[in-house]
């Protein structure tokens, strides 16, 4: 059973995130539950959507002890950054995250700022987000997620889409 | 064939209504809710059906009573404000028996609370929210997969019982995406209101059948009848004498409680040898099974009711097993609501331990494994 938490603010698209990394589980196979947890605003606030995958049925829907975290702000960071498995690994947006601890698990990718730079704009930073999670980890497979992202943008969109679950995961692959 | 999808709670109440024939939605859009009547706006059109988004959830709820009387199978979605307004109109709806599915996905009140938490503390107003006396059904799921399930059932039981049936949905379930099978529509079991099989000049709107439900005639379909709020008798016209009364008031709760049987739904686990219970429903019983098994693990002997059906109170099931166990444990994200009834059914037979959790989060399996290990300990 892996336990992923997606976090940062409203309007940056972690809840979609969320929905596509599970939809990815969906086509791999495996069992998952998706959750979310944001405030009443439409944006700004926190959010937080999160992922348990499972070869065997899920009973509790939420996540206890978190493998993956996904920080795309530093209030998400304060929060959740250090919440996690002793062999948990952390992602996080170093545009929007200035201040954390560089340790070993953490993984610091200019997320939104390849967005805005490779790509025009910040919107994609969630799909670039999901590509490096994917290249980092493995939660699921690189097929499965290129498919189920493809499933849920606007038309139209396809291949900036593509092109940001790409750079994702290149740069993830990359720091490796 | 069944179809495997990655499916939110509120999409799947949506997906089973359609499949089981609602082709009338009226409501008002509220947290946590919003995505059931989402769908009935993007689908209903195509399917021949209507959709309205009404002034206020008031007027939903009269809207539904008017589509059903005109004979089509209709459903509104609501949260805990909502839910407040529409009681009185459930009450109409339960004395004109008019069937009708009322979704609320409950959140944390009072008032407009705290809209995006989840809370199971509707319970009690499903069952009393409206004045005066009559039987309630209310269904409460426990997994999206279910939620499809209770739907179903929910629309069935309001057209066999001609009543309003409210679907306890919470914020987890809600929201909530999980891997499920879809089942083909065409393997459901749907149920249909009774029709009147007399010419209209001989058709009695409340005249019960042996089942103690009269057919419904549709507005449009030649038969004339009266539809009030008053006490009536089996014209539907207002009429007052005691035995009418008598009659009629005892007759909305026996239709629903000869039919007990039918309408409990549950289930148990671990039950067979178990020492203590826990007695869940709702997205509480995700928490309540992870920390049943881990209580299980350790070699505790714990047992886990699932309640699907809150009302009418599965009194025996409760009775049964608090005959065998110690004690039974009841968390509900409430002040403690149910747990009342279990103490009714039990009946002093077991000792009854409420856990109540009103700071808008879900349970956790450590909060109800802690307690079970004090219990057990």
């Amino acid at each position: 059973m892996i336990q992923i938490r997606l976090s940062g603010s409203g309007g940056q698209g972690l809840i979609l995130a969320g929905i596509i990394l599970a939809e990815a589980a969906v086509i791999d196979g495996k069992e998952v539950v998706q959750t979310q947890a944001y405030g009443p605003e439409a944006r700004g606030g926190s959010s937080k959507a999160e992922c348990i995958i499972s070869d065997e049925a899920i009973d509790y829907p939420k996540v206890t002890v978190a493998d993956v975290v996904l920080c795309l702000n530093q209030e998400s960071y304060n929060k959740y950054g250090k919440d996690i498995h002793a062999d948990g690994i952390v992602i996080v947006d170093t545009t929007l995250v200035r201040e954390f601890e560089n340790k070993e698990n953490v993984l610091a990718l200019p997320v939104t700022k390849t967005a805005v730079e490779g790509l025009g704009k910040a919107i994609f930073a969630n799909i670039i987000a999901l590509g490096a999670v994917v290249g980092k980890t493995g939660v699921v497979t690189k097929t499965a997620i290129e498919q189920a992202v493809l499933a849920r943008v606007p038309r139209g969109t396809e291949e900036l889409n593509r092109k940001a679950l790409a750079l994702g995961w290149e740069m993830a692959q990359k720091a490796c | 064939m069944s179809r495997v999808v990655l499916m939110q709670g509120n999409q799947a109440c949506a997906e089973a209504a359609l499949a089981a024939g609602v082709r009338f939605f009226a409501g008002y859009p509220i947290t946590p809710s919003t995505e059931v009547a989402e769908i009935f706006a993007a689908r209903l059109p195509r399917l021949g059906g209507k959709f309205i988004q009404m002034e206020d959830e008031i007027a939903g709820m009269g809207a539904v009573c008017g589509a059903s009387l005109a004979g089509v199978k209709a459903l509104t979605a609501t949260s805990g404000p909502g839910f407040s307004l529409k009681q009185e109109l459930i009450g109409y709806a339960a004395m004109a028996e008019i069937p009708v599915v009322v979704v609320n996905v409950q959140r944390l009140g009072p008032s407009t609370g705290k809209p995006t938490a989840p809370a199971q503390g509707d319970v009690m107003q499903a069952r009393w929210g409206t004045h005066g006396d009559r039987a309630a059904i209310a269904l409460s799921p426990t997994s999206v997969r279910e939620t499809y399930d209770v739907t179903v059932h929910a629309i069935n039981f309001s057209e066999k019982f001609r009543l309003p049936v409210i679907i306890l949905l919470d914020e987890i379930i809600g929201h909530m995406r999980e891997k499920i099978a879809l089942p083909d529509p065409s393997t459901l079991r749907i149920i249909e209101r009774k029709k009147p099989a007399v010419p209209s000049g001989e058709y009695l709107a409340y005249k019960p059948d042996d089942d103690g439900v009269a057919p419904l005639a549709a507005f449009g379909d030649g038969y004339h009848y009266h539809v009030t709020g008053l006490v009536h008798d089996e014209t539907g016209f207002p009429a007052g004498s005691a035995s009418i009364t008598a009659d009629l008031i005892t007759r909305l709760h026996t239709k629903v409680y000869n039919a007990k049987s039918e309408i409990t739904l549950f289930d148990e686990y671990f039950m067979e040898d178990a020492e203590t219970a826990v007695v869940a429903y709702g997205g509480t019983f995700r928490s309540a099974m992870a920390a049943v098994k881990e209580a299980r693990a350790k070699g505790n002997k714990v047992g886990l009711i699932k309640l699907i059906t809150i009302w009418p109170f599965a009194d025996e099931v409760v009775a049964r097993a608090a005959a065998k166990v110690g004690t039974m444990i009841v968390p509900e994200l409430n002040y403690g609501q149910l747990v009342g009834e279990v103490h009714r059914a039990a009946n002093g037979r077991a000792h009854i331990v409420s856990l109540p959790k009103v700071d808008g989060g879900v349970f956790t399996p450590q909060e109800i494994l802690s307690v079970l290990d004090k219990e057990v300990g």
